[in-house]
This record gives structure tokens, C-alpha cells and sequence, in this order.
């Protein structure tokens, strides 16, 4: 493989390890501060408990995707050091905000309110984790405007060969961010809701802690199915707004090669094959891609070949099309884990509100393997977005190609990539282990600190003699 | 007209506020890189090193972004300097990531399990951790100022072997030695009883080999460099205070003032910082193979309307930045000792 292959798996990999961490702490974040707002509203024990324990795991979340977040900001130099130079006087702007504006707050308040406890008032104490939710929050908006950038750019020239920015409130009023910010936000929600009734369900089953447990999947829910629904929602104005944005990448995570007529299907499914360019079978539904794109019955949606002719025309010659297959698989996993979500957090919200949750102990155990389900929904929709964008680093802008570290071998790169990947396993190993350990080990009911047996350590090294 | 009147001005203000951040980076993560080596030395006992990893707990977090904030802005100010910087510096770039991450984890996953070699497998991440990192930081500043193989198109063309010689390792050792000495005075100053006495024990037998080590790299870097005549800003007094700050400790430790020992070698760390950056400047990245191919903060810098919109957002945030980061020291500024309940 070369380089530029190399260079994208590790991007793809960072990128898809970060964001299985980074939407779980925003949402946790937000869940986290209305619990403790409820225990410092009504001073009931029983919501302290629940912030700690979720707490808990939250830290353990946060740790690792701040740790695999500085990855993300450092392998542009590293790994697209062309791409940095032609769009560093845009794209490095939102990136230096984010870190002024955002990880500063977040990483600072985190700190004060992981050691505040009984240290702080109680109001200030929780203000610094609402601080924290909301400072991750702008640090999405922050990084989804650059990102918003290499989809729809806005805001900038081009000047002796690179992008120069000519206007900053363009670039925050990018019409790509705001159909993107939202789903994103209400994506973070949804995991945190599920995340959090998953678990529960675990424990509700287990007839451990029931008392926490509920109230936990009461307040989890409820955040599920109205955040998972916003999602779709959010989602929905994206994929229009992809329509006179990037065609290209609607076309292709349809399977649309032609031109559709007047009213155009929804592919449900379809065997696609890039060589010949065409699909074999295909399962449509009438007049739903229309509906998707336009809101109405009709409305033709241009195909691939189509927009070829066009870009070639626009852009001199090359293939424009990106991979079809990936683009069209990851838009259907993602929708469809999507649904199952908004399904069963609606069933779940009948349940709570019956008072019948506890009865339908096969709905409870389905709710733990839906754990995954947001997990599988937003690495699928990052897939979609950024292969569905190729060839482009930048749309019309950049190649991907052509934004790689010139000099960086792919031996260089493939080192990384190894070491990456076999890091980030093992860190995900220690994550699910430790997550384990405290789901089991559950609430904390009276003050337990862990005590290992006081015994003298080996030291590392023996030259330092005791005092 | 107005953007060539202002433009190296701006350039010059934000290669001052890259070295603001980069001094901030070095002071503050710089102790808590030292308390991370001598965490497994200082702490002998399964609580000590909880203690000593403690004292550190809410501050290395928001320290670190110092140095994500200097990656930004670099990224944000002068797009040349940061992709030919972290495309060359590749594989020490991979290294210290590596050391960050490992680091941070351990921190929290270290005490969560009752277990001894689970714990003191955390305790020699901790340590790795925050030694590879001013060392591979002190290899690089010595690289710097020595000068890098870059050629016409602005690319490194050395390997990661190339940046290792006698000189650049005794830049590592330097920092490593002069956070070493940071880390065991802020202990000094953030434990009670025996790890408070093993802390100033330390730094009174470090002092004055990191003395010797930092005089021996100034010594080094005049043959070495072109640091001492090529100067873009004479530094006057700047580099003469920070040696005598560092000489300074000895003094203060031994007469039990244990604070300004530690501002002391504050001092020295912010002045070396600023004495090498006004070395360089304008200089970013020195070609060794042909002057004009050195990176300047003219040549790699962004065009004059980011640099200004990033003025008004840096000049504003980080202000506020340093009054809620003190806070945070004003609220945990009492001495963490095994009573206390220990979150790490």
C-alpha cells in the first residue's frame, strides 16, 4: 500500500476510535449534570449516588477520548502536512479556538470537579460539571466547523495556491455546520441515554441496586427516544442540504447511477457493482427518495454518470465517483440502527410511563446489546461523510491525494498505524474490562476507598536510597 | 496596502504568543512530567504514590492543553512551520503521543482496581510516560536551534536518526533533569512528612547535577549553533537570569523556603524558553542544507486577516484562561497527605 492508503486508514481508524468516545461523554455529560442538578435541587441521596457511579465511568470515557483526541489534532501535520499548508489559514483557525475556547474549560472544570466533591460548595461544585457539558459542546461546534469546512468550504480565497480565510463568521454560519452540529449533538444524547438504560437494564434484571437503577432508566429513556428521534430529524435536513452541497455523495450512498425521473425511489437494497457501473438487484420504494430530498412526490435526483460529466467538465479529468458500496452500506447501517433506537426507547418511554418496565424482561434484555446500536449509528454516519466525500480532502478544493506528507514513507506511516491500532485495542480492552468491574461492583453505598495491602513496593530503580 | 503595514507585526505577535504557550506548556506540565517519574521513587508504599499522583490530579489535565493549544495556534498562525515540524518530527512525534496517552489513562485507570500489578503496571506507564516526554522535547528544541535538514520545498528530508546526536541528547537530559528538580519542589510544597522530606532530599541532590548538565548544554549549543551570533533578538540578560535563577535553588532550599525554590525553577524554565525562542526569531525551523530555505515566521505564517481574527480571540481567552487555571490551584492548594480522601 502507499502512503496516502496507509495515511487514510489511520486517519479512519483514529477518527472512527475517537468518535466511539466522544459522543458518549458529551451525552453522559449532559445526563450527569441533571442528576446532580436533581441532588442539589432535592438533596435526595439517592441521585448522588447516581451521579458518582455514572460518574465513574464517564471519567474513565473522558480519559480515554482526550487521550485520542490529541492524535486527532497532531496527524494532520504529521500525516497531510500538503493539506495542512494549503488549508492551514482556515482550517488550523477553528481547531486553535477549539483548543482556547473549549479544552482549556473542559479539561480544567473536569479537573475541579472530579476532586471537588465535599471540597466545594455544592453549587459551584455542580456548575463545574454543567462547565464541562457545555464546554465538549462548543468544542463539537468548533470542530464540526472545520470539518464543515472540508465538505462545503466557505468563507475563504484562494491566494498564490492555498486557501486563505476572508471571513471567520462565514465559516461559523457555513450552512454544512448547522445541519451537521445538530445531528451530531442529538446523536451524543442518544448514546448517553442508551448507554445509560442499557446498563440499567443490566442491573434491573440482576435485581441489583433496583431503586437507582430505575430512576437511572427513567431519566436515560426518555433522553433516548427524544434525542434519537431529533436525530432522524437533524438527519433528515442533512441529507437535503447534501442534495445542492455534495450530490455526488447523496448519488452514491443511493446506488443511483443514473439520473432518476420525475419522481425518484428509495433503494432499500441493492447489489452494487462499481466496475460495470451498475446494480443487479435492487428492492425500491417509490417516491421516497423524492420525499427524502425534496419534502414532496416528485423531484428527480441526478446520478453518478451524470455528475461525472459534470465534474470532469469542472474539474479537469478523473474519477469523481467515491466508493459506492461503502457510502451506500454505512448510510443503511446507520439509518437503520437508527430506527431500532428511536423503536425500542419509544417502547421503553410506553413501558416507564405503564409502570410496567419490569415485566417485559425480554425487552430489558434486548436493551443491553442495543448498547451498541449508537455506537454502530454515528461510526457509520462518519464513514459515510468522509469516504462519501472522496476523491476530495477538501470539496473541489483538494485531492486527498494530494494532501498527504510528501516525504513521509510508507514504511513511516504503517509504523504508526501498527502502533495506533495496537494502543488503541488495548486501551478498549481495559475500558470495557474496568466498565464491567463497576457495572458488577454497582452503586456505591457507603464510602469505599480501594486499599491495596500496605506493604513496601519494589521500586524501580534501587539507587534511591529511603530518607 | 494596510495588510503588508500590519502583517509582520502580526506575525511577530503570534510568534510571541506561540512562545507564551509553549512557556506555559514547559512551566506547568513540566512539575507534573517530573511528579509522574518520581512517582514510583518518592512513593514507597501503595498509598505514598497515590499521594504523590494525587497532588498533580487536577491540574495535569488542563496543563497538557498547553501543549495542544501551542499545536493549534501553530496550526492556526503559521501552517508551514506546523506541517513541516510535525511531518519531519515524525517518529518522536509517535513516540511522545504515545507517552501522552499511556499517561493519561494510567492516571485514571491506575486506582481503580485493588490490584498490585495492575498497579504498579500503571506506575511504569506513569513513569514512561512523562519521561519520554521532555525528552523527546529537549531533542527537538535542540534540533531547532541547530538547524534540520529541510529542503527547497519546505520538506525534512532527514529520518528520525538524524535528530539524535550527542548534542540533541543532552538537550533531552537537560529538560528531563530540570523537570525532575521542578516535579520534586512542587512535591516539596504539596506533601506533609516523610514524602515531603524524600521530595526536598531530591531536589537538593538533583540541583546541582541539572546545574552542571543545563551550563554543559549552553556550553554545547555555542559550537553547536548559530544561537550566540546569529541571533535575531539579542536576549541581553534573559538567559544570565535564568541561570542564576536556577542557581538560586540551592540557596533558597537550603534555607528552608521551599516556594521560592519552586518559583525559581519556574523562572528558569520560562527564561530558557523565551531566551531560545528570541534566538531563533525570526527563524522557525533552520535549514542545514541552505539559508534561504529556512522557515521564517514570514514565509510559513497565515495571511494577515486569521492572524487577526485569532489576536482578538487569543488576547481574550487567554486571560481568562490563566484566571480560572489559578482558581483551580487557589481550590486544591492545600497539601494532599494519605487522610485525605484520594481520588487517584
Amino acid at each position: 500500500m502507499e502512503a496516502v492508503d496507509l495515511a487514510r486508514w489511520q486517519f479512519g481508524i483514529t477518527t472512527v476510535y475517537h468518535f466511539l468516545f466522544v459522543p458518549l461523554s458529551i451525552g453522559l455529560a449532559y445526563l450527569i449534570a441533571f442528576m446532580q442538578t436533581m441532588y442539589v435541587v432535592k438533596n435526595d441521596e439517592k441521585y448522588k449516588q447516581m451521579t458518582k457511579f455514572w460518574g465513574k465511568i464517564f471519567l474513565l470515557n473522558f480519559a480515554v477520548g482526550v487521550v485520542t483526541g490529541i492524535m486527532q489534532e497532531f496527524q494532520f501535520g504529521m500525516n497531510w502536512a500538503d493539506y495542512s499548508r494549503f488549508v492551514g489559514a482556515v482550517f488550523g483557525g477553528p481547531l486553535a479556538v477549539e483548543a482556547l475556547v473549549s479544552f482549556f474549560l473542559e479539561s480544567t472544570f473536569l479537573g475541579i470537579w472530579i476532586f471537588g466533591w465535599d471540597r466545594l460548595p455544592k453549587k459551584v461544585h455542580l456548575a463545574s460539571i454543567w462547565i464541562v457539558a457545555i464546554a465538549a459542546t462548543l468544542s463539537a461546534l468548533w470542530i464540526l466547523s472545520a470539518n464543515s469546512f472540508m465538505q462545503e468550504p466557505v468563507g475563504f480565497e484562494i491566494v498564490n495556491g492555498r486557501a486563505e480565510m476572508t471571513d471567520f463568521f462565514a465559516l461559523l454560519g457555513n450552512p454544512q455546520l448547522w445541519v451537521e452540529f445538530p445531528h451530531v449533538i442529538f446523536g451524543a444524547l442518544a448514546t448517553g441515554g442508551l448507554f445509560i438504560t442499557g446498563i440499567s437494564a443490566f442491573k434491573i434484571l440482576r435485581n441489583h441496586q433496583k431503586d437507582v437503577f430505575k430512576a437511572s432508566f427513567n431519566i436515560g429513556i426518555i433522553v433516548a427516544l427524544v434525542a434519537s428521534f431529533m436525530t432522524a430529524v437533524a438527519g433528515h435536513s442533512q441529507a437535503q442540504h447534501l442534495m445542492t452541497s455534495q450530490p455526488m455523495k447523496m448519488a452514491a450512498s443511493e446506488g443511483l447511477w443514473e439520473t432518476t425521473g420525475e419522481s425518484a425511489p428509495w433503494t432499500v437494497f441493492a447489489v452494487i457493482d462499481p466496475e460495470t457501473k451498475e446494480n443487479k438487484y435492487q428492492l425500491e420504494i417509490p417516491y421516497a427518495l423524492s420525499i427524502l430530498s425534496y419534502n414532496k412526490l416528485t423531484g428527480s435526483v441526478p446520478g453518478m454518470n451524470e455528475l461525472q460529466a459534470e465534474y470532469e467538465a469542472k474539474y479537469g479529468p478523473g474519477d469523481y465517483i467515491p466508493p459506492v458500496r461503502t457510502t451506500f452500506w454505512s448510510f443503511r447501517i446507520m439509518i437503520a440502527a437508527g430506527m431500532l433506537m428511536i423503536l425500542l426507547s419509544a417502547f421503553g418511554t410506553y413501558a416507564v410511563i405503564r409502570g410496567r418496565l419490569e415485566r417485559y424482561r425480554r425487552y430489558l434484555k434486548w436493551m443491553i446489546p442495543a448498547i451498541s446500536l449508537p455506537f454502530i449509528a454515528n461510526s457509520a454516519g462518519w464513514i459515510m461523510t468522509e469516504v462519501g466525500r472522496q476523491p476530495w480532502i477538501v470539496f473541489g478544493l483538494q485531492k486527498t491525494a494530494d494532501g498527504v506528507s510528501p516525504l513521509v514513507s510508507s514504511g513511516m506511516v504503517a509504523t504508526t498505524l501498527i502502533g495506533f491500532t495496537v494502543v488503541y485495542g488495548a486501551l478498549a480492552a481495559v475500558f470495557i474490562y474496568l466498565v464491567v468491574h463497576f457495572v458488577r461492583q454497582g452503586v456505591e453505598e457507603e464510602v469505599h476507598v480501594p486499599q491495596v495491602q500496605e506493604e513496601v513496593l519494589p521500586v524501580l530503580d534501587n539507587t534511591v536510597t529511603p530518607v | 496596502m494596510e495588510s503588508e503595514a500590519t502583517g509582520p507585526m502580526l506575525e511577530t505577535l503570534w510568534f510571541i504568543l506561540i512562545t507564551v504557550l509553549f512557556v506555559g506548556f514547559f512551566f506547568l506540565e513540566g512539575f507534573d512530567f517530573g511528579v509522574g517519574m518520581l512517582a514510583p521513587f518518592l512513593g514507597k508504599t501503595d498509598t505514598e504514590r497515590r499521594v504523590v499522583i494525587n497532588t498533580i490530579g487536577p491540574f495535569w489535565d488542563g496543563n497538557e492543553v498547553w501543549l495542544i493549544t501551542a499545536g493549534g495556534a501553530m496550526f492556526a498562525a503559521f501552517p508551514g512551520w506546523y506541517a513541516t515540524l510535525f511531518s519531519g518530527f515524525y517518529m518522536a512525534l509517535f513516540l511522545m503521543l504515545l507517552a501522552l496517552i499511556g499517561r493519561g489513562v494510567a492516571f485514571e485507570f491506575r486506582s481503580k482496581l485493588e490490584s498490585r500489578s495492575w498497579r504498579q503496571t500503571w506506575d511504569w506507564i506513569i513513569f514512561f510516560g512523562s519521561l519520554l516526554p521532555p525528552l523527546l522535547w529537549g531533542v527537538a528544541l535542540a534540533n531547532l536551534m541547530r538547524g534540520v535538514p529541510i529542503d527547497a520545498s519546505t520538506n525534512y528530508v532527514g529520518s528520525f536518526w538524524d535528530l539524535i546526536s550527542l548534542y540533541s541528547v543532552a538537550g533531552g537530559i537537560s529538560i528531563v533533569l530540570l523537570f525532575l528538580l521542578h516535579g520534586a519542589l512542587f512535591l516539596s510544597l504539596k506533601t506533609t512528612g516523610v514524602l515531603r522530606d524524600r521530595a526536598r532530599n531530591f531536589a537538593r541532590r538533583i540541583g546541582a547535577l541539572t546545574t552542571v548538565v543545563m551550563l554543559l548544554f549552553v556550553i554545547l549549543s555555542y559550537f553547536e549553533t548559530d544561537m550566540f551570533t546569529a541571533r535575531g533578538i539579542n536576549p541581553g540578560m534573559v538567559p544570565l537570569l535564568a541561570g542564576m535563577a536556577l542557581v538560586s535553588v540551592y540557596f533558597f532550599l537550603k534555607a528552608g523556603k521551599d516556594g521560592w525554590s519552586f518559583v525559581m525553577t519556574g523562572i528558569t524554565i520560562a527564561l530558557s524558553t523565551v531566551t531560545v525562542f528570541m534566538c531563533l526569531y525570526p527563524r522557525v525551523m533552520i535549514s542545514s542544507l541552505n539559508p534561504d530555505w529556512t522557515l521564517t515566521i514570514y514565509n510559513t505564517s497565515s495571511n494577515p486577516y486569521t492572524l487577526k481574527v485569532m489576536t482578538i480571540v487569543a488576547l481574550t481567552t487567554v486571560p481568562l484562561v490563566v484566571a480560572y487555571q489559578a482558581w483551580n490551584y487557589w481550590i486544591f492548594r492545600k497539601r494532599v497527605s494519605a487522610d485525605d480522601h484520594l481520588d487517584y
